[in-house]
């Protein structure tokens, strides 16, 4: 039999297959050459970055929990001028499309960053952070407000003609309501669902055990309630979708494209395998190659209910 | 760094609550430094979903027991059962497969030979130091200082006292060696020797401060291997970092006790 086509493209974005990594789960991409082909990859989403560099939270700054880890990092990361100078030159020699992901504390500092990564060529997309839970200005405000929401993705729109990736957060009452504020806005495309906030107690000390006292949740533990949220926003939004949340293998990813994602993100599973997502495309195509699937497209919003 | 299959070989109790696990490595295992871990995956479940971090405490090859075969590798490491993982671990036998990522981190720099190398653990904070200890004693003396709540809490004396190397023991109950803290015995044996000296140590968080007060008021070089939660153990996650020295709210400077460390030069850590 043929190989099957594990082509995908979003939002002008063409990728070999639909994975790719989650942002804050895959450093900038370098950590992880030891264990993996970057080059066999999707897509790969380098850490939430700012203009400044950010010092990130206290510690403790995670703790696992059963089927998943709670962490409140604080968005800690090398700030785009660093980002631009020491990063870029590694990410320039993939042969994979680098999305970046970011954030700012109002709407002029995500402009501002639109702007300067437009310029950078090695740049194939960019994803908002309109969702991290962990700092007080880190962006929650749009994450949860649609109007918000609106208008962050419409001040990044008028910087840059790249495609735009908004990361929705799960910490919401409707998830379509904000999903179709970032379409009005203009997004090319959405991935979702960032993580969960929540909180870890020790009994015996009476105290949070992070320092932040609550951090998002993620792994295995959340994938029933990203695959419904996908499914949601699928079926409301037209924009193409990546999926995420607690995916650790090909039949998870696969899921979430039957719930009506392009993509998926890998996320938490890197910390466990980092070579896991080259796994998750190998066994993606012998899933098609057994059920005689001759394009992954196929199972695209493919759910029968 | 190596991504692996590897088979139980061995996995007893070394005093009550702790236990040894040797395992097999590929060949590449032998270039690890004292100081460098790995990450062990105790189950193929997602609970617990995350890889443990443990010290390596000996390399070593055996001859497998059937004919003409080759001699195979391993790595050991120690552990205490503390939790759900170590509690998995424990209950392994010979045969089993476990996951691992190794060698990971940075280790000690073992450097002029001619200074006498003071050794200071804890619990099983004694791995990598006896990891350590082989390869010092070949060309400088060495001591060892080791420290416990209980006579139960130490680790390995025989094992270093077989290298030929000082042991000195300390528990908090007096059940084995001086009554206090192993710190004090360090400090007083210290002042009553006037060789060039460094300091090499791992174990609780309030041991390593006060061996690094204590190296500061000697003027005695010191390294100490740190321990944290970790996730990712390979610098992705950001949750193990720890505060440089300069530190501040302004000029932050947080270092990954995975990829960083986990050994330190004691004066580039703040102490809180």
């Amino acid at each position: 039999m043929k190989k099957p086509d594990l082509s995908v493209e979003i939002a002008g974005i063409k990728m070999r297959n639909p994975v790719m990594t989650a942002s804050g789960t895959f450093g900038y991409g370098e950590e992880f050459s030891p264990y993996l082909d970057l080059d066999t990859l999707g897509a790969i989403v380098t850490k939430g970055l700012s203009l400044a560099p950010r010092a990130g939270n206290p510690t403790p700054r995670i703790v696992e929990t059963p089927g998943g880890m709670l962490n409140a990092i604080g968005l800690q990361n090398v700030g785009i001028d660093a980002f631009i100078e020491k990063k870029i030159p590694f990410l320039r020699n993939l042969n994979t499309p680098v999305i970046v992901n970011f954030f700012g504390n109002s709407i002029d500092e995500y402009a501002e960053l639109a702007a300067r990564l437009d310029l950078v060529p090695e740049v194939a997309a960019m994803e908002i952070n309109i969702s991290c839970p962990n700092v007080k200005h880190g962006g929650i405000a749009f994450g949860v407000d649609p109007k918000a929401a609106f208008s962050v993705v419409k001040a990044v729109r008028e910087m840059t003609i790249k495609p735009i990736i908004v990361k929705l957060s799960p910490n919401v009452t409707d998830i379509v309501e904000m999903a179709q504020a970032c379409a009005e806005a203009d997004a090319d495309a959405l991935s979702l669902i960032n993580t969960l906030t929540g909180m870890a107690i020790d009994l015996d000390k009476r105290k949070p055990v992070l320092a932040n006292v609550t951090g998002g949740l993620s792994g295995p533990a959340l994938k029933p309630l990203a695959l419904r949220m996908v499914w949601q926003v699928s079926r409301a939004v037209k924009l193409p979708i990546i999926g995420i949340g607690g995916i650790t293998n090909a039949i998870d990813a696969l899921e979430f494209m039957l719930a009506g994602a392009t993509a998926v993100q890998i996320g938490t599973a890197n910390f466990i395998n980092p070579g896991i997502a080259q796994k998750i495309t190998e066994d993606m195509e012998l899933y098609l190659v057994k059920n005689g699937i001759t394009d992954v497209k196929e199972l695209v919003g493919a759910l029968e209910i | 760094m190596r991504h692996f299959k590897s088979m139980v070989v061995l996995n007893e109790e070394v005093s009550p609550g702790y236990a040894r696990i040797r395992l097999t490595a590929p060949r590449v295992i032998m270039r690890a430094k004292p100081g460098q871990f790995v990450m062990i995956r105790v189950s193929e479940g997602i609970d617990p979903l995350l890889r443990r971090p443990f010290g390596i405490y000996d390399l070593g090859s055996f001859m497998p027991e059937y004919p003409d075969a080759p001699l195979q590798d391993y790595l050991e490491v120690l552990y205490k059962v503390v939790g759900k993982g170590t509690r998995i671990l424990s209950s392994l036998h010979h045969g089993d497969y476990l996951d691992i990522l190794a060698p990971l981190g940075t280790g000690f720099t073992q450097g002029n030979p001619e200074e006498e190398k003071i050794l200071v653990g804890g619990g099983v904070g004694l791995a990598p130091l006896y990891f350590l200890a082989k390869q010092l004693v070949k060309k400088s003396k060495v001591k060892v200082f080791i420290g416990g709540r209980r006579k139960e809490d130490i680790l390995s004396v025989t094992e270093f006292e077989r290298l030929g190397i000082d042991t000195y023991v300390a528990t908090d109950d007096g059940t084995l060696g001086a009554m206090g803290l192993v710190t004090e015995v360090m400090e007083s044996n210290l002042a009553n020797g006037d060789a060039k000296r460094s300091i090499f140590a791992c174990g609780p968080l309030p041991m390593l401060k006060s061996v690094a007060g204590i190296s500061e008021r000697w003027g005695v070089s010191c390294q100490v291997s740190l321990e944290a939660n970790m996730a990712c153990g390979v610098g992705a996650c950001l949750g193990c970092v720890t505060k440089g020295r300069n530190h501040s709210e302004q000029t932050p400077d947080y270092r990954c006790v995975c990829k960083d460390g986990p050994v330190f030069d004691s004066r580039e850590i703040m102490w809180e």
